[in-house]
């Protein structure tokens, strides 16, 4: 069992929701990124999603664009990524860690060589916002073998068909997109997510993590009760960009949205 | 000439690429996002369907003739020719449509296209503005909105193209991520397709994004092959023996090339931005200096770094500055059945000037990087060769480009 099913899996026993953090590596600065992965995990992240940098992400609003361009001005990179999550890993080998990007610096360091550095380091899943389950067939049997979960993301057009199929090649968790719409959007409607939660549920079993437009704690505690737990992806980042050089600040605000998420989750 | 071939779709004989998923070999596919996945099998149903559409050719070979000007003319460049001393050079006038390039034969196509599919927006992303200015015109015609992506760095170099386009009644959009070129115009307009799906179409200019863009726009754009074959036979009894185009995302070149593909005598060279020069990196030429991967939505060459980013890319024609390129192309270099060349910023100059002075035509810079080229080879072949430059566009809207650079002041 992955480390992520485990994770899951425990929450769901304890009648708890997921509350997973996603934030872009090197951003706003390398150093950062580490130390800010265990806060969130105090903070009460149970998993947590880690953003690699692309120069192109076309699949995210203006924050988290930023996010990138800041992370991508100290260098970072997949390679890099890596990096922090082997240096996460020396202290904390129980929260899992998904990495979250696009897909070519991934073509770019070769399927097979990002397989097993991933492994290696200790990635649990790999999410490709665009590799559809159509163009995945090489790299799925290699995360297959290393024991790395593909998460695959649900969106409100997904036909039946499609839910069916990626709860069949979907490890760990299914992501739904909320709305139709780019990271950090804000025109989420809770009744049309709980609508399409009902029918992804009759098609699949695996967990369902809903993300875009999560923006507090009164959004998170009312999105997690339509699914298994909440991704906060666009409001931390936007913390992170206001703090500016002042890191520590960061920190805290980070935190203390989290924390606050947490509670709520919770009540 | 009559227009029997400006809809005549039926597919070359052997060659039949892509396959159903998109696929040119390994380059191509569909690799976006889960939200654009339904929209995106939508289009491909209808225009597999309308393809075959009496009723739709018909209303498309109509706007072809009627509004667009087809067929182009073809014109034998007689003392280009005797200057270079060789082979003798003729131009496919795609700067004779209506707008003033090649672009227009796509929009009119996807226009007509959503206006079948219920849609009542439009959006597009432009370089040169050659493309937002061609959806921006059938947009007008159809009484549809109309968004325009556009780099706010070709914002200030194509000013003129950005001015046609709001006098049409389009938004456009400057935009200031990433290298704000076309590229990043791209990006832009995906942003915008994902979000407003439902009535919006996204009218893509070049032969690049997710399957059935590129096998799309290539069939909209082939008629320029299709006509260039019929009016070179007439002409001179033959085929040309090689095809040349600039190639930026690869619109115009595959217009040209693809009902060529077959006919493996005539030799297809495509001709891309080498800027500053390949070696200084300062370049747009993917094909010649970069390698596979996956943008915007396909498999192709990229200009990217060590780490799979994107960078930059540098030519004096806005039109042709994008790390990408179709994946056909990518398909066509690999397979060796067409073969790519570049043309430094200066080139291409010179052969903006031979061709405005010598002939009396002003090429728009991405053309002129195709003229440039076809000069030098024209020299390396006899007399009685004879190659065939798609004029994609005329240059009208690069005057202040060229003032600035020249030192001209007007």
């Amino acid at each position: 069992m992955s480390r992520i099913t485990k994770t899951l899996e425990n929450l769901k026993q304890a009648g708890r929701k997921a509350l997973i953090p996603f934030i872009t590596a090197g951003d706003p600065s390398p150093a950062f990124t580490v130390p800010a992965m265990h806060e969130m995990v105090k903070a009460g992240a149970d998993i947590i999603e880690l953003g690699v940098p692309f120069s192109d992400p076309m699949a995210d609003g203006p924050v988290i664009q930023r996010a990138s361009e800041r992370a991508l001005a100290h260098k970072m990179s997949l390679r890099k990524v890596l990096e922090l999550v082997r240096e996460f890993r020396l202290q904390d080998d129980a929260t899992p860690v998904v990495l979250m990007g696009y897909l070519n610096p991934v073509e770019s360091l070769g399927y097979q060589n990002f397989v097993d550095k991933a492994k290696e380091v200790g990635v649990d899943g790999i999410l490709t916002v665009d590799m559809p389950p159509e163009e995945s067939s090489e790299l799925l049997p290699m995360l297959d073998k290393a024991g790395i979960d593909p998460i695959f993301l649900l969106a409100p057009n997904s036909t039946e068909e499609r839910i069916a199929k990626m709860g069949q090649l979907g490890r760990g968790y299914l992501y739904y997109v909320s709305l139709k719409g780019v990271t950090g959007a804000s025109h989420l409607n809770l009744g049309d997510v709980e609508r399409k939660i009902k029918e992804i549920r009759k098609l699949t079993s695996l967990p369902i993590e809903i993300g875009f437009g999560v923006k507090n704690a009164e959004t998170a505690a009312a999105v997690s009760k339509l699914g298994d737990g909440v991704v906060v992806g666009s409001a931390l980042v936007g913390k992170i960009e206001s703090a500016g050089e002042d890191t520590s600040l960061a920190l805290r605000d980070i935190t203390d949205l989290l924390s606050s998420m947490r509670k709520s989750l919770n009540a | 000439m009559r227009s029997k071939a400006l809809t005549n779709l039926e597919l070359t004989e052997s060659y039949n690429l892509p396959d159903q998923r998109g696929h040119f070999g390994p380059y191509g596919g569909v690799f976006v996002a889960e939200t654009l996945m339904l929209p995106i099998s939508e289009l491909t149903e209808a225009y597999y369907r309308y393809m075959k559409d009496k009723e739709f050719l018909a209303e498309l070979d109509y706007d072809l003739q009627h509004y667009v000007g087809r067929p182009s003319p073809i014109y034998h460049a007689e003392r280009l020719s005797r200057e270079m001393g060789g082979a003798q050079i003729f131009l496919k006038r795609e700067d004779l449509n209506h707008t003033g390039a090649h672009k227009v034969n796509n929009t009119v196509g996807q226009a007509l296209l959503a206006k079948r599919m219920g849609k009542t927006r439009i959006i597009a992303e432009t370089g040169a503005g050659q493309h937002g200015v061609a959806t921006a015109t059938v947009a007008a015609r159809l009484g549809l909105e109309c968004v325009v992506y556009m780099g706010s760095v070709d914002v200030a170099r194509q000013a003129p193209n950005v001015l046609r386009m709001k006098l049409l009644g389009a938004k456009v959009v400057p935009v200031e991520s990433g290298s704000k070129t076309l590229k990043d115009a791209l990006n832009e307009a995906m942003r915008d397709w994902v979000t407003n799906v439902d009535n919006t179409f996204y009218i893509i200019g070049t032969v690049a994004g997710p399957h059935p863009y590129p096998a799309m726009v290539r069939d909209f754009q082939a008629v320029i092959g299709r006509e260039s074959k019929e009016q070179m036979l007439e002409m001179t009894g033959h085929n040309p023996d090689v095809l040349v185009a600039c190639v930026g995302g690869g619109s115009n070149a595959i217009g040209l090339f693809y009902p060529f593909i077959d006919d493996h005598e005539v030799a297809m060279h495509g001709v891309e931005a080498a800027g500053d020069g390949i070696a200084t990196g300062r370049h747009s030429a993917p094909l010649s200096a970069g390698r596979p991967g996956v943008l915007h939505g396909n498999r192709t060459y990229l200009m990217e770094d060590e780490d799979g980013e994107i960078i930059e890319t540098h030519s004096i024609s806005a039109g042709l500055d994008y790390p990408g390129v179709g994946p056909e192309h990518a398909w066509l270099k690999d397979s060796g059945r067409a073969h790519y060349v570049s043309i430094t910023d200066d080139e291409a100059m010179q052969g903006f000037h031979a061709l405005t002075r010598l002939e009396g035509i002003i090429p728009a810079l991405e053309s002129s990087h195709a003229i440039a080229y076809a000069m030098k080879l024209a020299t390396t072949l006899a007399k009685d060769k004879t190659i065939l430059v798609n004029l994609s566009g005329r240059g009208d809207k690069d005057i202040n480009t060229i003032a600035a650079r020249e030192g001209i002041s007007l």
